[in-house]
């Protein structure tokens, strides 16, 4: 198990160098990055001194080298639009990303998890089809304009929730309280409905199939209680469902970005946009690699936890 | 905050509390009293360590709050355009036998946030911090945030504490126009600061009306009146000032309407009804803003022939545009506003007349089976675009109705920056006939010259279009050495009058910068200009 950890572990690295290139020569290809910094009546003059001053004079090669250099000792530079450092903006961000995902992530695991089951125990029945057209409508519904809709109507005309933002003091001031959690409820439920989605169609797929395996019809005819039947099933469909989930986090920690957008969450989708629109190359190199790294760990806690959920995982 | 919390004692950690409830408990009831809070439409909270980022907006929040420059605008009227006013700089003069030195007699007795003395030194220290690449405090980044604004600067020597000496690299009447956009930054706390201007961000010390408290990446940024403001008539009225970040239009109209702020810069024009009929105020004035096409006259370009430019201009339906806007634009007639001292007298009149377009296209040898082709660079979205796709989509409907027929091509708003700059001969460009940015004419230079002078044709300028015409040239050279106003003024609005009559643009609209506010918002004046002054605002109870 160690070695298939640490094997895992290594493959992070040929994936986090691939990220950065990539980055790195999407970013490039999208116009020179010092007409980002520069004014855009800026003298010639003014924009050659400053491609010096940034080290955007270099061939890419050594700049990307350079910038490679001081990452793997943990420095990623600091961001060309505010001077900031870019891991200590990371850092202040990630948590914010990390607590609206997770929740979004429960309330889309608890819901997707109880209509998907329901759906696929009833199969073909009116419970099913109900669930089935709100797993497609979820994962159909873009999700900015749902968040937008849910402004509208909890924020503007029933004034009962927040509309942006995450809290009156912004998020360094974050408490667990009902004003701030008022913040954390319309982009979590916005931020829940793809992975809703998925959830149901993926768990009613997965019971629906695992219920007509002949193992159920034995457990039944031995005359289990219902109850104990069902634990078998799930038991049988959490791996599915559990590795559904972790891709759907990774997913809901990049991909929050307008979410984070629409409601002014301080998280690294609102960090992303902006660097995307800024061109801020340090922060953006900085930002995606980290949530690919985040993608790369998660699969791997999958991995592992299906292992050790499936005894049959373990001995293939 | 909670790991901090937990290294100390119980007793401290109880004292702490009470310190801290009592601060609350001040806070609410100040923010009884006045607390603003403003949904700007930046990204970020704008750069505070003196030179702004995110534009003219970044100079209104926070830039203008937390700092003054050597001269001011002066934002206290709404009725007319905003003059230059003596700022941290008592009074200037040029050298009438040398005239490209400038005397400036600094204001005495004034202090920046942290106490220390305003004087010369802090002038030649926050120069440096610009043009100096060899000092300390030089910053790149502050460089290409302001260093384009001040083209004529060449040095700047401490005559006695209170006194400097600007020299400009020609005569140039236009400097005192330019020394506005630097922003004057304490020199102590920049030592204090550790030296490091990201760190200073975060403890700014100007001299200007109101003081940072608070500032949080992204989220907000919090400001206190400076009770010791050198000029009293703008110590800040309201208790406290709260400015966050909303880039998306309809999550800052949301905001407003479920109360979380007062008062929310650029409403977008389809709130505006909803905004007003749920009882908030909107608050709008001209200002120096151009909507305009910027022509590319390479040789080729259809633009080349003045009776294609006059008919455009007579083609499109400002009123109708206007109403696009929900009310909230003014329909050019020129460059700079009507009334505006730069006006002159132009004898083409900008209006819609159809028949007059389609009769100057004829003579051009256009015809609606005949049409005028042209390809415009525009942008989906921008800093003072206003609505430019369905801007564009109306005049594109107008001028075909005349026998132009425009196609458009879409660009990312950066890079639609990136082409302006390469200018119309870059095969960037790709053949285009123009582009469609709106421009500033807060000040002579960047109202007519950037655009007009043949010397500042791409890449050494942003005459995108490589307009050049010797006659221009010698009006914005008088324009530009004329070192009394009223004669400055005349000369201006010579260059203006040429510029209109010879139809080198196609103008649309000015923008009237709508902000909506709650009805509590009191004492603001929207000046004339694209900064504003929130020192006489207050909230009424």
């Amino acid at each position: 198990m160690l070695s298939y950890v640490l094997r895992r572990l290594l493959y992070t690295v040929p994936i986090a160098l691939g990220v950065t290139v990539f980055v790195f020569a999407l970013i490039h290809l999208s116009g020179d990055p010092i007409n980002a910094v520069v004014a855009p009546d800026a003298t010639a003059e003014t924009v050659e001194k400053l491609r010096k001053d940034y080290g955007f004079d270099k061939p890419l090669p050594v700049q990307y080298l350079l910038w490679l250099g001081k990452a793997v000792q943990g420095d990623f530079g600091r961001s060309i639009v505010n001077s900031r450092p870019v891991l200590a903006t990371l850092l202040q961000a990630v948590p914010n990303t990390l607590m609206l995902a997770t929740f979004a992530m429960l309330i889309g695991f608890a819901l997707g998890s109880l209509l998907g089951g329901l759906a696929g125990y009833y199969q073909g029945g009116i419970v099913d089809k109900l669930a089935t057209g709100f797993g497609i409508a979820g994962v159909s519904v873009p999700h900015y304009w749902l968040g937008m809709v849910l402004v509208i109507i909890f924020a503007v005309e029933l004034q009962l929730l927040p509309a942006t933002g995450m809290g009156p003091g912004g998020s360094s001031s974050w408490v667990w309280d009902w004003v701030h959690i008022k913040h954390l409820i319309l982009p979590a439920i916005t931020l829940s409905v793809i992975p809703c989605g998925i959830i149901t169609r993926t768990v009613r797929a997965t019971v629906a199939e695992i219920l007509s395996q002949e193992f159920v019809q034995a457990l039944r005819a031995k005359g289990l209680l219902h109850s104990q039947v069902m634990r078998h099933v799930i038991r049988n469909a959490a791996p599915t469902v559990l590795a559904v989930m972790g891709l759907q986090l990774g997913y809901l920690l990049g991909g929050s970005i307008l979410v984070e957008t629409v409601f002014n969450w301080p998280g690294t989708g609102y960090l992303l946009n902006d660097a995307i629109f800024r061109r801020d190359i340090p922060m953006l190199q900085g930002t995606i690699l980290l949530l690919a790294m985040f993608f790369v760990v998660l699969n791997l806690i999958v991995d592992i936890l299906q292992t050790w959920i499936d005894p049959r995982m373990r001995r293939s | 905050m909670p790991l901090k919390t937990r290294r100390f004692g119980s007793g401290l950690k109880a004292a702490l509390l009470g310190s801290l409830m009592t601060t609350v408990m001040l806070s609410q009831d100040a923010g009884a009293q006045g607390n603003l809070r403003i949904g700007m439409t930046a990204n970020d909270v704008p750069l505070t360590w003196g030179q702004p980022d995110n534009g003219f907006e970044g100079y209104r929040t926070p830039g203008l709050m937390l700092y003054d420059a050597l001269i001011n605008f002066d934002l206290t009227a709404a009725d007319k355009p905003s003059g230059l006013i003596p700022g941290l700089a008592e009074s200037w003069e040029v050298n009438k036998a040398e005239p490209t030195k400038w005397t400036f007699k600094l204001r005495k007795g004034v202090k920046f946030h942290d106490g220390s003395e305003f004087n010369a030194d802090a002038v030649v220290f926050n120069m440096d911090r610009l043009f100096a690449d060899k000092s300390p405090q030089y910053s790149a980044r502050m460089v290409s945030l302001t260093n384009f604004r001040l083209p004529a600067y060449k040095s700047v020597t401490k005559i006695d504490d209170y006194t400097v000496e600007f020299e400009t690299k020609a005569p140039d009447a236009f400097w005192p126009f330019q020394i506005c956009y630097v922003l004057l930054a304490s020199p102590k706390q920049w030592e204090a600061t550790g030296k490091d201007w990201t760190k200073f961000a975060e403890t700014p010390s100007g001299t200007g009306p109101w003081k940072l408290t608070a500032l949080k990446a992204r989220e907000l940024a919090e400001f206190v009146p400076n009770k010791d403001y050198w000029e009293k008539a703008r110590v800040p009225k309201l208790d406290k000032i709260t400015i966050i970040p909303m880039p998306d239009p309809s999550a800052r109209t949301a905001a407003l309407l479920s109360g979380q702020v007062d008062w929310i810069e650029a409403p977008s024009p389809d709130a505006m009804k909803k905004i007003k009929s749920s009882g908030f105020e909107i608050v709008s004035n001209i200002y120096p803003h151009i909507w305009s096409w910027h022509l590319n006259r390479v040789e080729g370009s259809p633009w080349n022939d003045i009776r294609v430019r006059k008919a455009a201009n007579l083609a499109i339906d400002r009123k109708g545009i206007v109403e696009l806007l929900g009310g909230y634009g003014v329909e050019a007639t020129g460059h700079v506003v009507k009334g505006d001292p730069w006006y002159g007298a132009p004898s083409f009149e900008l209006k819609t007349d159809v028949e007059a377009a389609k009769k100057l296209l004829a003579e051009a040898g256009f015809s609606a089976a005949k049409p005028a082709k042209i390809k415009m660079l525009i942008s989906a979205s921008g800093s003072g675009q206003m609505l430019p796709l369905q801007m564009n989509e109306y005049i594109q409907q107008n001028l075909k109705a005349v026998g132009i027929e425009v196609d458009y091509e879409v660009v990312e708003w950066q890079a639609l920056l990136d082409l302006w700059r390469a200018g119309g001969k870059s095969p960037q460009v790709k053949g285009a006939h123009g582009v469609n940015i709106s421009y500033t004419t807060q000040d002579p230079y960047s109202s007519f010259h950037r655009f007009l002078r043949t010397d500042l044709s791409a890449p050494a300028g942003v005459n995108f279009g490589f307009y050049s015409d010797p006659e221009m040239d010698k009006l914005l050279a008088v324009a530009q050495t004329a070192f009394d106003a009223k004669e400055r003024e005349a000369a201006l609005a010579k260059v203006h009058t040429k510029m209109v009559d010879d139809a080198l643009f196609v103008w649309v609209v000015h923008d009237v910068a709508p902000r909506a506010m709650t009805k509590k918002v009191k004492g603001f004046v929207q000046s004339r200009n694209w900064f504003q002054s929130l020192t006489p605002v207050y909230l009424e109870n």
